[in-house]
């Protein structure tokens, strides 16, 4: 039978600084994996941190990291060549396939643009696949920016807004909340149409409101939850909510039974 | 069908067994209670058959037998790491017929929950169940109405009757122990009523979370976590690394229990965290405990043992709370969403 949380040793191969406490981490890693699952990440010493794939390439994963806590901290001293440990993927993850043929709308909120970055990039590289693609993506400030690369590709086959809180200089994004650009977006088949909302608590609470304003179904809608995830198989009990464990059953979930979920 | 023996033959079969097996079971620590001059109940490697505690509840139930309060997973040198060994062979746990319902919920979550516990199965495969009959409840036990009052699943039954003991085997591998003694035609007591009695209300959902029956509880509870560590059926646990002193690039990573009650306990890097009051906290156990693993597994994880009214300092009773439940689902209405 299988140990689980042994973990094996993987390469960093490259590191994409977006910011000052956020990189991202190129990792060596053979076999399945899809957007939206995460890694239990870890230094010896520092303990373990879930972390969700951020891109998915041949022989590698992207993990994002944001230099928040003990684990991550540790992370961030460490460059290319150097190794990691990593167990998973765990979790459900996003299937692409529930999106094909369908006006998409992804809102990301800060490193919640990590999660769904693989779905952006997937169906911004085979725009055949969906009627549409719009992708919102809000950050605190210009500073904050993730992907800043991806996102001036996908404005090449996407509409992208992307906004922060507050801008200094020129900037070339829009200032204020994701939430206020919701109302805006032009959709031709509210029944179809079809929804992907990541970030922290709030932001997602109000753009789910503002989405089903705006007239999508509330079935057409998937959350992504962040919880402490010890385990990542619904052993340690920390990612609980409600009968459902996060680690397990999400962190994707379709929204008429994400709301449900009160912590 | 089952055998007397008397209190010698008893010592005898513990003897025997312990020649085969490591035996576990409540023993009487003398002052080894948090407060000065208390004693405590708790689970330990059984010596001499005397030491077993079987006319008191142990104040800590037998799952750390199964799921040891701090468990090496392995140890790591910067690149390696090598597996921790089983910390024991084969055992025996004495333990009563509420915890060893206990046993399927611990089972349904380290077995049955999508992933198989590597570490959790290698000690589980090792272990057989005896139950200690309980001719009477205690005072603070609500099996009866959780349904865990009569034993399932174990491998064998002592019953206490004065000086005689009823021993009901229920594993054939035993038989052997038994060669010789009187059979007897009796079947062993179980507890058929509890002084504290729950109701749980049908109609029960998440929405009890808007209820004002937690409020008391933001300011009564202190979050020592001292009911989870207790129960039956807690079985959470954290990471935790620790690092030689001796040499700082090896150590090793262990799971330590842990508390829904305790601070800490859904912090996400960041800064973030969920159930910050401490009457969220006893929703969410509670709504763990009676309902949420119920829509998981099908039954109830409480088990009635009543080992967290018990030991709370703020005599706050779990059993009470239960009974608030229909209140509260009056307050709020039954429609969720």
């Amino acid at each position: 039978m299988r140990n689980e949380y042994i973990p094996f040793i993987s390469e960093i191969t490259e590191v994409i600084k977006h910011t000052d406490i956020e990189y991202t981490f190129r990792m060596t890693y053979e076999g399945d994996v899809r957007p939206g699952q995460f890694f239990e990440v870890s230094l010896p010493k520092y303990g373990e941190a879930p972390i969700s794939v951020s891109g998915i390439g041949d022989g590698t994963v992207d993990l994002t990291i944001r230099k928040v806590g003990h684990v991550t901290g540790e992370i961030f001293e460490n460059y290319v060549g150097d190794k990691l440990f990593l167990r998973g993927p765990y979790g459900n993850g996003f299937d692409v396939d529930d999106y094909k043929g369908k006006e998409i709308l992804v809102v990301a909120g800060g490193t919640g643009l990590s999660p769904v970055r693989g779905v952006v990039d997937y169906f911004a590289t085979h725009q055949s696949e969906a009627k549409s693609l719009t992708l919102i993506a809000g950050f605190k400030s210009p500073n904050d920016i993730l992907f800043f690369e991806d996102i001036a590709r996908w404005k090449q086959h996407a509409q992208v807004i992307l906004t922060v809180d507050c801008a200094e200089g020129d900037t070339d994004c829009h200032i204020g909340l994701v939430t206020q650009f919701i109302p805006d977006i032009k959709i031709e088949n509210m029944d179809e149409a079809v929804a992907v909302v990541v970030g922290p608590p709030i932001m997602m609470r109000f753009s789910v409101m503002g989405l089903l304003d705006l007239g999508l179904k509330e079935e057409n809608i998937w959350i992504s939850q962040e919880r402490k995830m010890c385990c990542g198989i619904g052993k340690c009990g920390h990612c609980k909510i409600g009968e459902s464990y996060v680690c397990i059953d999400g962190p994707v979930y379709r929204y008429p039974e994400g709301k449900l979920l009160i912590d | 069908m089952g055998y007397t023996l008397s209190k010698e033959q008893f010592e005898t079969l513990v003897n025997r067994l312990s020649e085969q097996y490591q035996v576990f079971a409540p023993v009487k620590f003398v002052g080894g209670n948090t407060f000065t001059d208390v004693d405590v109940i708790r689970y330990d490697q059984v010596k001499n058959p005397e030491e077993i505690v079987l006319d008191q509840k142990s104040d800590y139930s037998f799952k750390e037998v199964l799921l040891p309060l701090s468990e090496t997973l392995f140890y790591y040198t910067e690149e390696q790491t090598k597996e921790a060994d089983i910390p024991r062979g084969e055992a025996v746990v004495f333990l009563r017929s509420c915890e060893m319902h206990a046993v399927k919920v611990l089972d349904d979550i380290y077995l049955n929950n999508k992933f198989e516990d590597y570490y959790y199965k290698r000690l589980r495969d090792k272990i057989k169940f005896i139950v200690i009959a309980c001719p009477e409840s205690f005072d603070s036990c609500f099996c009866v109405d959780m349904g865990t009052n009569k034993p399932e699943g174990q491998d064998m039954i002592i019953e206490q009757q004065g000086d005689q003991f009823l021993v009901v085997n229920e594993n054939p591998q035993w038989e052997a122990y038994f060669e010789g003694y009187a059979k007897v035609d009796q079947a062993p007591s179980y507890a058929k009523e509890n002084k504290v009695k729950v109701h749980i209300p049908e109609n029960l959902n998440p929405n009890i979370a808007k209820s004002s029956i937690w409020e008391e509880y933001d300011t009564r509870c202190i979050a020592c976590g001292r009911c989870n560590f207790v129960c039956p059926t807690c079985t959470c646990f954290t990471m935790q690394d620790i690092l030689y002193s001796d040499n700082g690039k090896a150590g090793e990573r262990r799971r330590v229990q842990a508390s829904c009650m305790v601070d800490g306990f859904t912090d996400v890097a960041g800064g973030g965290s969920y159930r910050k009051k401490f009457g969220e906290r006893m929703r969410f156990k509670m709504m763990h405990k009676v309902y949420d693993f119920r829509k998981r597994f099908g039954y109830n994880m409480c088990v009635g043992c009543g080992r967290c009214d018990d030991v709370c300092p703020e005599y706050i009773s779990f059993s009470a709370n239960i009974n608030k439940l229909e209140e509260g689902m009056k307050e709020v209405g039954e429609e969720h969403a």
